[in-house]
């Protein structure tokens, strides 16, 4: 545990000082709500819809740009190599990237969803609609830190990564547009077994790429 | 040019096991062949000086027993254990200095000590514990006045300086390095020199490699070199001159000039 929050540490001190990830995760995710907020129609009855997908695509995007890059970063670096290099298991290594990434998410979203909340004047900071923010987070940090170590030593890692990661996050893009309209609708009562369905996704994606990393990282 | 081993450094020292155990050892890149049947073994205590040409396989041999690459054919046994099989034991007693420093430039020397100490389990002993650990590990490179300077502002140097740091960090029974002397001023060669001969004399070894001949001559006291992926050259330092290493060196870089880099099957 102690190497994991080490590694976690390790990360949050590097953006803190680099600013590599987390500036044009924000920036990318205000552009993409801003801009679906013009080509939506958001004065009709699907607007609930419309705003929980955009708000989706943008995390979604959001994520590729820095989830994505966290093991490139590493390797650019030759930095990879390092902590290849040390005597621990590579789930101890997912577990410190995944929350590192799940952390830099949850302040991207952060900042994001008072801004989505103002534009498309709908209620993303009831703690329903959070809560399922912070279920699809999860499961988006888990499958963006496997694919990211998986596509890190590919030439054509820039377009590995989506080609990987959209198809897989579909259960979960799916699950938390659906979920979040219905807390957007006022329709509370249906949403809880999008959450266990969310939750069995983010378990089940954080198990197999905790069993795998060993084999991810190697030669 | 083969030399036999005058000081049969191959041979087994009584009633010590080999740190390092290489058995036909074959690298391959596709169809580049960057390491060919390569046989030896390292002992406690020994200082192993790697020499060749660019693209002779040093570097390979040395990723090869650093558990970064895995051999092509061949069998690799390090502490009497298999690497494939046990990598974190394996991991767990070897430091290596590679090409590139293993450190994150906006954390502190400290600071990239701290992180791998925590990632390595190490507690420190005595008075101190693991702060005094850092703190003596950084003064034995002689970082200690740059111990909050930040890893990316050190010169190429001091750089290099810190990565033998991290190598050291855990005092490994295995030292592995990589051209370890490049960007080193002569304070910086001194203190690598020391810190080589105090290994060996703790019975840790140490592999490395270096295109300085003469200064692989004076730290090693075994030279294994290596010619188009092949060891050529196996013997205790003072059984060879550093002219003669030289001539094997330029020999290699002919061949790898003919060939073009490295061997091709």
């Amino acid at each position: 545990m102690k190497a994991v929050l080490a590694l976690v540490w390790k990360d949050l001190i590097v953006e803190l000082r680099a600013r590599e990830f987390i500036g044009s995760m924000v920036l990318f995710a205000l552009i993409t709500i801003v801009t679906l907020n013009f080509a939506f129609d958001l004065s009709g009855a699907g607007r609930e819809e419309s705003g929980a997908g955009g708000l989706w695509i943008a995390f979604l995007f959001a994520s590729v740009l820095g989830v994505g890059r966290s093991f490139a970063v590493e390797r650019d670096r030759g930095t990879l190599e390092g902590l290849g290099l040390l005597p621990v298991p590579g789930g101890t290594l997912f577990l410190g990237k995944f929350l590192s990434n799940a952390l830099f998410l949850l302040l991207v979203q952060l900042v994001s969803l008072p801004v989505f909340a103002l534009l498309y004047t709908l209620p993303a900071l009831r703690p329903m609609a959070i809560l399922f923010v912070v279920v699809g987070n999860l499961g988006l940090a888990a499958l963006g830190t496997l694919f990211s170590a998986l596509s890190a030593s590919s030439r054509s890692r820039e377009l590995l990564m989506p080609l990987l990661l959209f198809p897989l996050a579909l259960p979960i893009v799916i699950g938390c547009v659906r979920a979040t309209t219905m807390v957007y609708t006022g329709d509370g009562g249906e949403t809880w077994p999008w959450f266990n369905l969310l939750a069995a996704f983010d378990v089940m994606f954080i198990a197999v790429a905790y069993a795998v990393f060993d084999f991810v990282l190697e030669e | 040019m083969t030399m036999s081993p005058p000081s049969a450094t191959n041979m087994a020292p009584a009633a010590l096991e080999p740190v390092v155990e290489l058995r036909g050892v074959g690298k391959r890149y596709g169809t580049h062949v960057a390491l060919r049947d390569a046989t030896l073994n390292v002992w406690p205590g020994e200082i192993v000086g790697l020499v060749g040409a660019n693209g002779a396989g040093k570097s390979t041999l040395l990723r090869v027993v650093a558990t970064l690459a895995r051999p092509s054919r061949g069998s690799v046994r390090m502490f009497g254990i298999d690497p494939t099989r046990q990598q974190r034991d394996v991991r767990a007693r070897i430091g290596v200095v590679s090409h590139t420093p293993y450190v994150y430039p906006e954390l502190s020397c400290r600071e990239n000590l701290r992180f791998l100490a925590t990632m390595r389990g190490l507690t420190g002993d005595g008075v101190g514990g693991v702060e005094a650990l850092l703190t003596a590990t950084l003064a034995r490179v002689g970082l200690h006045e740059r111990m909050e300077q930040r890893a990316g502002s050190l010169s190429r140097g001091l750089l290099q300086r810190l990565a033998l740091a991290t190598a050291l960090l855990h005092q490994p029974a295995l030292l592995l390095l990589d051209e370890p002397d490049t960007g080193l001023d002569v304070g910086g060669r001194d203190v690598l020199s020391g810190c080589i001969a105090e290994w060996a004399q703790r019975q840790g070894s140490v592999v490395f490699t270096s295109h300085d001949l003469g200064w692989v001559q004076a730290t090693a006291t075994r030279i294994i070199a290596i010619e188009a992926g092949r060891i050529v050259v196996d013997c205790a330092a003072e059984a060879i001159s550093a002219d003669q290493v030289a001539a094997v060196v330029r020999a290699g870089e002919q061949t790898s000039a003919r060939a073009g880099t490295g061997g091709r099957v």
